[in-house]
Parts: structure tokens; C-alpha cells; sequence
């Protein structure tokens, strides 16, 4: 099993796509699947060397061979012997990672409801009841070094979860619940995209899982569950009177405000996370006051419509009190 | 004796006949099989016609749907790229797939069964060619209007396998996804139609000897694809019509709030979807097994096992349709048998592969333009093979799916499978229908440029997909390192282009179409095809004894020619063939065959009208086209099962058949099994669905009406079956009792409808509705399947009393009366069935 190569921690490095990040794992599940996906590319460049020989033989070879070639037995052997136990191999193989792979929970881990929605992720951390305990969206944050239960649901299409250094994809699926473990062997930022086609900017909806080291992440736990803090100047209080105003609370849900829609993503922690627009821009006053003004432009067709209305001032203000919801 | 029939095989040494032909015969055969000219072209039957239209329109999809393919990757050579917003990228894609799987790959292969099949059977055309000639004008007018669809920014945009809820009136409110449901609704009509006469042409229209281990690997191909498609269709023609009806009526097959399951679509969809694959590339694997020999100049190496691979490939294509649901959290024991038959299927490819490698091996290659596209295409679906046996195990394929290396892999296997054999099957047939050939020289760049553009564009996905890129992105963010890749498969693909651009050059230049004075046989080839041909095939039907008979008998070409075998002339002065039994190919009776006709062609302009209009929802326009399509279906099959006057006739050599046949050894009959085949594998699949959302939600379940009720259906059935039967029994009496039949048939489509009536209202009194639930939804989907056949059965008494009014009913000719009592004996079983399914089970409730 190769043993995982790099940790990245920061949101542009856990984009990269190279190395390939399921050659790449960061956690049991996904490296256990990149051993079989080297055995798999061995397989893979051994039979065309032989299937390309066979032909080359047959095309340029000297008369003995191709005479030899040219006879049923071939068939028999390369067409039928050879990929029957090459495929009984590797199926013995798949079949045993599969089985493991869909081992059921164990009691006692922690769980975590991710719900694929047009075109973000909600995401509700559930106590040992199964109650929802934080309300959160689009970032994930896990303690390293244990397996967390994933709960994947959707609320309108097909969605489909794929982080893929941590574990293959599992679909979400309106009316069924799949179990996905994940498991990051040490702290980083791991990052994933929507893999089945949700229509609109399918292309645009991306995920962020964070590992911490199991004290850091008891820390941010602990510091979600306290009540929230109030606006740190006066400037952000600004922000914080413009987003009722403006009615911002119909479709999102800030903790310790009124504002209380579920429509859209939950913002009581919007300014800890690292990415903007599910997973797409990198998360700063900037880039939160320009989605705000005109989402349309950087994510055309997500359910959020522009407050072009809103001055550069106002706009700056609503980015600072967002920004300070940590 | 060795017979199949009773037909002494010792007749065949009579030929080839040593008496010289009358000089006027030769001229009558041509006199009969001419075709129609000026506008009236439009009316032709032919297959050397219909075959080069059907094959001309095939390529001309492959051409669009290549040209959304460039845009595609013009939007993907950099990121963030503006070229196509969102929703018309959104657009593209969805008929990129759409277009060319069923617009292209489908068609392109029955074309070239059309065209190829009734010359290498030596058959005079295929058994039904007003058949033919619907199908063809019924897919090129329906496909031009669904991609015109794209023009108005009205084309799909699910993608090309449509999952609901995404495509449910919820989340697809315009009438894109119609759209698309019409496009498939053509190709489903025209495949079906396809399959029908591409079954009955290989089983009952071979030359009279060749038994089925002579029979020719394409023909063999065409064969288990049709079975394949009377299995795997009805699937996705049940799931169009589930999602239509939720789409239109609200009834909730696919909302899980009501107790349907998005998964039923994935499960109907890949039931047919994968299969699709096999369905397009064991047709063109049929292809390089007719051209391998060919360019190596030996007899295929392996023929048995080759043949043995087809059918085991088309067994067990059947049982791989979840391998693209395993990441939608299958259960582990499901998710291994797929993954053991996904792997299994691999092997069939490999021994047709390594059979090509040695005959290659076995004989001297020459270097032609056919023999590049062949031998690509071996190194490709090779390549493409193996990244499948990657995909069909199921951790890898948790990575993998819905990346970009599933769409390295799909390409792979379509490309090397399917495009490349077409290429190769383009150069090594356009002699025979053009009269000079494609240029070499030519050929050889297509080649070198399409597949180099083909590994240049799809090799660098595998990496692209491992590096994280979904498919069915419009976009991608710049700093994830896709960007080489990406624009590396764009270069790739414009190479493609130009390829494909070179060889529409080399058809203008060189193709010019004729029906007698081809090229000719300029490759070599030893199968029937390559006999001088005019639109009536080969002048006289040979005897087959080998598998190349044109290598094994070098006179053959000019005995043939010179009629000196079977049905040297029109026998009966009209169109016909010789109908032969399905094993041996003996001789058993001369099929009078229709002529051009613009009966079907109507029908097939009334059809597409039929669905464009309720498309786009002119509903009054829509029912008055569809009554038009079907008031031109029944003209045309007024001129079928019409009296001949010679009871038998001679066919060459003094050997006389009966011009008549009725039964199992009628091509009609055959026929009408394969439609009921087709009917029944739908009722199987809406009993599915019923099952499988009962085993989602249960609890929403009601219980069904009184059992006597069930009493009541079943007895209403079991009546009209009885008299179904007692109609053909009757139609076999003598000429004074000719109304007998249809009085009886009359009587047995009313005691259909009054156990349909009651099937219907008891549930309806019941409680049950359409909208409500799963239970709901299906069972009244499975009454509307029996009611819309039923519909068609109730036409039938009158067409019969209007026959036997007209004369054309007769105790020896009882195939309109037989064959409209299988069809009323059928529903009647189908009936029975549904009813007892969805009353008993799960019962009580």
C-alpha cells in the first residue's frame, strides 16, 4: 500500500490536481484503491505490450511465428486462458476491497449529514442523537487520524460526494440516505468537486474537507458551540443591520440573529471558511462583497440573485460583519 | 434423409443449370426491380437505396454531433473559457451523446444491415422494405427536428441518460427534456422496426444452402444485435414513456415523495444503455470479421469461437447494466455480480480480437486504406477494453466514475469499436455502390489523421479524470494543473475534424452512387456481396456450400450472372424472394415483396409530426397527424397478403415452392412474433417497476379491489383468447363463411374491452389514482400499455370485415386474420398477467 505522499494545508494547494489525487491518498480508504489502481495500470500497459506484440508478430513477423500465431490454439490462449485468469485475479482482488470498503459504521463515530444541494453542500454535525448540533455549508472539519460516518442526502437532484484523496465518490440521491467513511491520516485540507451532473453550474460546486489534529479540532468544535459573538466595531454592526434589512435572512441563517432561512447556505460561520461560492473563490472581504453585488457573474445560474442595489460602502460593510462570523 | 423441411438437398446438384436462359428474362427482372425516378424517388423501397440514404443520414448525425463535439473542446481548451455560456454548453453536451449514440451509432449499424445484408445473404432485398423505407424516413425526419431543436435553444440539457428528478417537470420545466424524449421516441421506432426486419431477412431470406454455420460473421452480428435490441429497447422505451407521463400527467414514477425512486430510471436506463454498447460495436466487430479476411486474403481463423463470442457477448451484456450505478450505493452483494459479469464480458472482446490477430498472422497483409482503419482499430478498442476491465472493479471505479477517464474509456471502446470498423467498412463497400472507389491516397491520410487525433485527444483524459475533472463541466478553474491536458485533447480533436473533413473530400471526389456498375470487388472479398448486383441483388440466388464462396468457386460470379441458379427472373412477374428455413436454408416458398409506395413515407411524416406537435404542445394538430399516420399505416398493409395466381412456381431447375405459406414458416408471422416479443419485454419492465417501487415504500401501498374483481378480469381475458383462436380456426373454412372470422374477432376485441373496462374501474373504485403514489403510478402505467395495444386491436375487426367485404379473405390465405388473433391471444395473456401481478402481489396490502 503506498503510504500517503504529501499533506497540503492551504485551499489553492489542496486544489492542485497534481500529483493525481487519487494516487495520492491521505487516508486508509482512498489508499487502499490507489494500490489497486497501480496494480490496475500494471495490468493494463502488460496486456497491451502483449496484445501489441501478438500484432506486430503477426504483421511483421518471421513465417514460424505467424504460423504459429495463425492457429486456433492462439485464440484459445491469448484470447481466452490468459484474461480469464488475469481478470479472476483481480476480481478476487476488487471484490475483497469492495467488501471492506463498505464495512458498516462503528457506534460511537462521529457523524456528519451532507445534504447536495443546487449548486452548495449543506452540512449538519450531528450529536450522538442524531440531533444537528451545527449548522454549517460547504467545508467540512474532521479530526484526523479517525473514521467519521458521512450521511449523504439530496434535497432537490442527484449529486454526487467525491473527495478523492480521502475516499471514491458515493452519490446523494433524493429519498435515500448512503453512508460514506471518510478518514484523513493527518491535518490538511482536502479538496473535491460535485461528480454527477446537477445541471446549471454543476461545473462550479466544489467541497472542502479540513482534518484537524484530534485537540485543534475538539478547540473548533468547542468554539462553534459557544454563543456567538457580537459585531467587533461599529462598522461590521453596520453590516450586521444592512443584512436584515435587505432581507438576507429569507434564504440564510445566521446563529444569534434573526435571520433564519434555510433556503441557502447557513453564514454563521462564513467567515472561517476558505472558500466563497462553494468551493471556488478563496475566502476575503473582496471576494464575499463581490459575490454579494453580482453572483451571477463569477457562478451564472446559482440560486442566489445580484444586490447590484447595494452601494460599494454598504457592501463593504456586509463583507466586514460576514467576514467576523468566524 | 438431411433435412430440415423435407426438402431433398439433392436438388442442389441440379445447379448451376447448363440450359441457356430466355434473352427476355434478364430484361423483365430489371423491368420489375426498377426503381422510380424524378420526385417519385422519394417512394423507392429498395434497399440499395434506402440502405445508402439510411447509411448517408447516419453519417451526416456523426458530422453535427462531431461538430458539437469541437465546440465542446473549444470551450475546455482554457479555463474559464467564454466561448459557450453555461446553458448552451449544457445543451451541446447533452446532444453531443444524444446524437451520437442514437442518432448516429444505432442507425449507422442498421444502415449498413440494410445495405449489406440482403446482397451477402443474396436475398432480391429485405423482407419488408416499405418497412424499411418508414423506419429510415421516420428517423431522418424526426432527427433533423430534434437537433434542430438546438438552433432554438430548445435542446436538451440533462445530459445524455436524462436522470430524473433533474429532468422531472420540477427542475426541466421547459420542453427541452420533451425534446429529447421525442428524439429516442423516432429511434426507438426505427430500431425496433430495424431489428424486426433484420431478424426475419437473416433467418428466412438466406441463399438456399447456407446453413447457419456458412453464414457470414456480419450476418451473425446483425443477428444477436436485433435480439439485442428486441431485450434491451423495451427498457428505455418504458422508461421514456414513464418519464413522459410524469413529466405531462404528474404521476410520480421518479419522486420519491410520493413513493417513486430516481433509481428506476438508472435501473430502466442501463438496462438498455449498456447493452447499447454491445448493441452498436458487436455489428461493427461483425464488420472487421468480413474485412480482416479480406485485407489478410485467408478465411477468418476461429470462425466458431468468433460467433460463440458474439452470442456470449450479447448474453451477457444483459446482466452488466449496474456497473454504472455503483457509486449510488448499491448493496456489496449486487455491486460483486456486476463487477464479476462487467469483467466476464471482457472476454468474448478478447477472443474476437486475438481471432483477427490471427488471421492477420495467417495470411499477407496488403496495406490497403481498410486494413489501417481495421488494424487501428484493434490497438484502440484494445486500450479502451482495458480501461473497462479498470472501471468494472468497483473501488477503482468509485475513483474513476463520472471523471474524465470514463470519457477516455467510453471513447476508447466507441471509437476503436465502432468508428474505426466504419471507416474501414466505408473504403472496403463504397465500390460496391459507387463506380469508382474512395481514393487510397486519400484513405491513407483520413487514417493517419483521425487516429492520431483520436489518441491525442483521449489519451490525456485518463490523466485529466485522475487529476479530479467531473465530466459534464461547462467549465474549470484555472491553478489545478487540467489545463495542458485539456487543451492538448482540444488539438487532438481538430485533427479529428480534419480528418473527418479530408474524407467528406474524397466522397465528393470519387463517390459517385450507382445501383449496377459498381467498381467492384477491387479488395478481394469472397462473400456473396461481391457477385455483380443490380437492384434485384444478384441475377440468380446461388447455392452457398463454403463460407467464401467467391474464393472456393471462381466461376461462381458468371453462373450467377448468367442465371444458372435459383430464381433466375421474376418467377411470378412481380417483386420476390426466396423464403428459406431458419437452419439449413432450404427452399420453402417465393415471398411476393411490395414496390415503391409513398404510403409509408406518409406514415412516417405523419408519425414524426405526431410527436413534434405534442412536443410542443399543439395538441389538436398532433392527434389529427397521428390518425393520418395511422389511416397511411393501414393503407399500406391493404396491399399486403394479396392472392397470386400460380399456387407454385418454379424457381430454377424445375424445383417448384408454393407462393404461400402460412404460420412458422410464414415471414409474417416471424414478424409479428418479434413485435410481440418487444411488447411483452415492456410489460416485464413496467411489472419491474411496479415491484421495485414496492420494495422502496411499501407502506403507501393500497389494497387492491374485491378478488372477484381479479375473477372477473381474468375470465373477460380468457374469453377473448378463446375466440381469438376460434377466428383463425374460422378463418380456415370455406369462402361461404368468410365473416365468420371477423365476426368472431369482433367479438374477441369486445370481450378484451370489457376486461380492461373492468380492470380499470375496480381499481379506480378502489380508490387507487394515477398521481397519488408508486402503486399508483404503475399499475395505472401498465393499464395504459394494455389500452394503447388495445387500441390498435380494436382496429382490427373493422380492417378484417373491410377485407373480407373486399374479397381479399380466403381460406388458404389466412395470414391477416392469423396473425390479428396472435395479436388479440396476446394481449389477452398480457392482460391476465398485469392484472394477477398487481392484484396478488404483494396482496392484502
Amino acid at each position: 500500500m503506498s503510504p500517503p505522499t504529501s499533506t497540503r494545508s492551504t485551499l489553492a494547494e489542496a486544489l492542485r490536481g497534481w500529483p493525481p489525487p487519487p494516487l495520492d491518498p491521505a487516508g486508509p480508504h482512498a489508499g487502499a484503491v490507489a494500490a489497486l489502481s497501480w496494480a490496475l495500470f500494471g495490468m493494463f500497459v502488460a496486456v497491451l505490450l502483449v496484445v501489441v506484440a501478438a500484432l506486430l508478430v503477426a504483421l511483421f513477423g518471421k513465417p514460424a511465428w505467424r504460423r504459429r500465431l495463425a492457429r486456433e490454439k492462439a485464440i484459445w490462449i491469448g484470447g481466452l486462458a490468459f484474461p480469464v485468469v488475469v481478470l479472476t485475479a483481480l476480481l478476487v482482488w476488487g471484490l475483497t476491497l469492495t467488501r471492506d470498503l463498505t464495512a458498516a459504521p462503528q457506534p460511537g463515530e462521529m457523524r456528519v449529514r451532507v445534504t447536495g444541494e443546487m449548486w452548495w453542500w449543506r452540512v449538519v454535525y450531528l450529536d450522538g442523537e442524531g440531533r444537528a448540533a451545527i449548522l454549517d455549508a460547504n467545508e467540512l472539519h474532521i479530526p484526523a487520524g479517525t473514521p467519521v460516518t458521512l450521511e449523504l442526502e439530496a434535497a432537490d437532484v442527484i449529486h454526487s460526494f467525491w473527495i478523492p484523496r480521502l475516499a471514491g465518490k458515493l452519490d446523494m440521491i433524493p429519498g435515500r440516505r448512503n453512508i460514506l467513511r471518510i478518514q484523513a491520516d493527518s491535518p490538511g485540507v482536502y479538496a473535491g468537486q460535485c461528480a454527477e451532473y446537477c445541471g446549471g453550474p454543476h461545473a462550479l460546486m466544489g467541497f472542502v474537507v479540513v482534518a484537524h489534529a484530534p485537540a485543534e479540532f475538539e478547540r473548533w468544535r468547542a468554539e462553534r458551540l459557544a454563543p456567538p459573538a457580537p459585531p467587533p466595531d461599529a462598522f461590521a454592526a453596520r453590516g450586521a443591520q444592512l443584512f436584515e434589512t435587505a432581507g438576507c435572512g429569507a434564504c440564510h441563517r445566521v446563529r444569534g440573529t434573526g435571520a433564519e432561512g434555510l433556503a441557502g447556505p447557513d453564514l454563521s460561520h462564513v467567515g472561517a471558511r476558505r472558500s466563497l461560492g462553494a468551493g471556488i473563490l478563496p475566502n476575503n472581504h473582496g471576494a464575499l462583497a463581490g459575490w454579494i453585488a453580482d453572483s451571477q457573474a463569477i457562478k451564472p445560474g446559482n440560486r442566489m440573485p445580484p444586490y447590484r442595489v447595494l452601494s460599494g460602502e454598504e457592501l463593504r460593510a456586509l463583507a466586514a460583519w460576514l467576514g467576523s462570523r468566524r | 434423409m438431411n433435412s430440415e423441411t423435407g426438402f431433398d438437398p439433392a436438388l442442389y446438384e441440379r445447379f448451376p443449370t447448363r440450359e441457356p436462359r430466355p434473352p427476355a428474362e434478364l430484361e423483365e427482372l430489371k423491368q420489375v426491380w426498377r426503381a422510380p425516378r424524378g420526385w417519385a424517388l422519394l417512394t423507392v423501397v429498395n434497399n440499395n437505396y434506402i440502405g445508402l440514404f439510411y447509411v448517408g443520414a447516419a453519417f451526416l448525425f456523426f458530422v453535427l454531433a462531431g461538430v458539437l463535439a469541437l465546440l465542446i473542446r473549444a470551450q475546455l481548451a482554457l479555463p474559464l473559457n467564454g466561448i459557450l455560456p453555461q446553458e448552451t454548453y449544457n445543451q451541446v453536451f447533452t446532444m453531443h451523446g444524444t446524437v451520437m449514440m442514437f442518432l448516429f451509432a444505432v442507425p449507422a449499424v442498421e444502415a449498413l444491415g440494410v445495405m449489406l445484408l440482403p446482397q451477402m445473404l443474396a436475398a432480391r432485398d429485405l423482407p419488408f422494405p416499405r418497412l424499411s423505407a418508414y423506419a429510415f424516413w421516420a428517423y431522418l425526419v424526426g432527427g433533423l427536428c430534434f437537433f434542430a431543436s438546438i438552433f432554438f435553444g430548445l435542446a436538451p440539457d440533462g445530459g445524455w441518460f436524462m436522470y430524473p428528478p433533474l429532468t422531472s417537470r420540477a427542475y426541466s420545466p421547459g420542453i427541452n427534456a420533451d425534446f429529447w424524449l421525442l428524439g429516442i421516441g423516432f429511434i426507438e421506432i426505427s430500431a425496433i422496426a430495424g431489428a424486426v426486419e433484420i431478424i426475419v431477412g437473416v433467418l428466412k431470406t438466406r441463399a438456399p444452402g447456407m446453413t447457419l454455420d456458412k453464414l457470414p460473421v456480419f450476418a451473425w452480428a446483425m443477428l444477436v444485435f436485433a435480439a439485442m435490441i428486441v431485450i434491451g429497447f423495451p427498457a428505455v422505451i418504458l422508461g421514456t414513456l414513464l418519464l413522459e407521463l410524469e413529466r405531462a400527467l404528474n404521476w410520480p414514477f421518479f419522486d420519491p415523495t410520493r413513493g417513486g425512486d430516481p433509481v428506476l430510471w438508472q435501473h430502466l436506463f442501463w438496462f438498455f444503455g449498456h447493452p447499447e454498447v454491445y448493441i452498436i460495436f458487436l455489428p461493427a466487430a461483425g464488420l472487421m470479421s468480413m474485412i480482416v479476411p479480406t485485407v489478410a486474403r485467408t478465411p477468418l481463423v476461429g470462425y466458431r469461437l468468433v460467433v460463440l463470442a458474439l452470442l456470449a457477448t450479447g448474453f451477457i451484456s444483459f446482466g452488466v447494466w449496474s456497473h454504472h450505478m455503483f457509486a449510488t450505493g448499491m448493496p456489496p452483494i449486487s455491486v460483486s455480480f456486476f463487477s464479476a459479469a462487467s469483467m466476464a464480458v471482457s472476454v468474448p472482446a478478447g477472443v474476437q480480437v486475438f481471432s483477427w490477430i490471427a488471421t492477420l498472422s495467417a495470411g499477407k497483409v496488403r496495406w490497403t486504406t481498410p486494413a489501417l482503419f481495421a488494424i487501428g482499430s484493434i490497438v484502440t478498442f484494445t486500450m479502451g477494453g482495458l480501461t473497462g476491465v479498470m472501471v468494472a472493479l468497483v473501488p477503482f471505479d468509485w475513483q474513476a466514475h463520472d471523471t474524465y477517464f470514463i470519457v477516455a474509456h467510453l471513447h476508447y471502446v466507441l471509437i476503436g469499436g465502432m468508428v474505426f470498423p466504419l471507416f474501414a467498412a466505408f473504403y472496403y463497400w463504397a465500390p460496391m455502390t459507387s463506380r469508382r472507389p474512395l481514393s487510397e491516397r486519400l484513405g491513407r491520410w483520413v487514417f493517419g489523421l483521425v487516429f492520431t487525433g483520436v489518441h491525442v485527444s483521449f489519451l490525456p483524459m485518463h490523466l485529466t479524470g485522475l487529476m479530479g475533472m467531473p465530466r459534464r463541466v461547462y467549465t474549470y478553474l484555472p491553478g489545478r494543473g487540467w489545463e495542458l491536458p485539456n487543451l492538448i485533447s482540444t488539438v487532438g480533436a481538430f485533427m479529428i475534424g480534419l480528418g473527418v473533413l479530408l474524407f467528406v473530400v474524397d466522397l465528393i471526389r470519387n463517390f459517385r452512387f450507382t445501383t449496377g456498375d459498381g467498381a467492384g470487388n477491387v479488395y478481394g472479398g469472397g462473400s456473396l456481396e461481391w457477385l455483380p448486383t443490380g437492384l434485384y441483388s444478384a441475377r440468380s440466388i446461388p447455392v452457398v456450400r463454403e463460407r467464401y464462396p467467391l474464393w472456393e468457386r471462381p466461376g461462381l460470379a458468371e453462373d450467377v450472372q448468367e442465371g444458372r441458379y435459383f430464381l433466375p427472373g421474376a418467377a411470378t412477374g412481380v417483386r420476390e424472394t426466396l423464403i428459406t428455413s431458419t437452419l439449413r436454408a432450404e427452399p420453402q416458398y417465393l415471398q411476393r415483396m411490395p414496390g415503391p409506395s409513398a404510403w409509408p413515407v406518409l406514415a412516417a411524416v405523419f408519425t414524426a409530426g405526431f410527436f413534434l406537435l405534442l412536443t410542443v404542445q399543439a395538441y389538436g394538430p398532433g392527434v389529427v397527424s397521428g390518425v393520418l399516420a395511422v389511416a397511411c399505416v393501414l393503407r399500406w398493409v391493404w396491399e399486403t397478403d394479396r392472392p397470386m395466381r400460380e399456387k407454385h412456381v418454379d424457381v430454377g431447375a424445375g424445383i417448384r415452392v408454393p407462393t404461400y405459406a402460412t404460420g412458422p414458416a410464414s415471414h409474417g408471422w416471424w414478424a409479428m412474433v418479434v413485435l410481440l416479443i418487444v411488447a411483452g419485454m415492456i410489460f416485464l419492465m413496467a411489472g419491474f417497476s411496479y415491484v421495485f417501487l414496492w420494495s422502496r415504500r411499501p407502506d403507501l401501498w393500497i389494497p387492491p379491489p374485491d378478488q372477484l374483481w381479479l375473477a372477473a378480469v381474468v375470465g373477460g381475458y380468457a374469453a377473448a383468447g378463446a375466440l381469438a383462436w376460434l377466428a383463425a380456426r374460422a378463418a380456415r373454412r370455406p369462402v361461404s363463411h368468410v365473416f365468420w372470422a371477423p365476426a368472431l374477432a369482433t367479438l374477441a376485441v369486445a370481450a378484451l374491452a370489457c376486461a380492461y373496462a373492468a380492470d380499470l374501474g375496480s381499481w379506480w373504485a378502489a380508490g387507487l389514482r394515477p398521481d397519488a403514489s408508486g402503486q399508483g403510478a404503475t399499475v395505472f402505467a401498465i393499464l395504459a400499455w394494455q389500452g394503447v395495444m388495445g387500441a390498435a386491436a380494436s382496429l382490427m375487426p373493422g380492417y378484417l370485415i373491410a377485407r373480407a367485404v373486399a374479397g381479399l379473405l380466403s381460406p388458404v390465405r389466412t395470414s391477416t386474420v392469423d396473425l390479428s388473433a396472435l395479436f388479440i391471444g396476446y394481449l389477452a395473456a398480457q392482460g391476465s398477467l398485469g392484472a394477477l401481478l398487481v392484484r396478488l402481489f404483494p396482496g392484502g396490502g
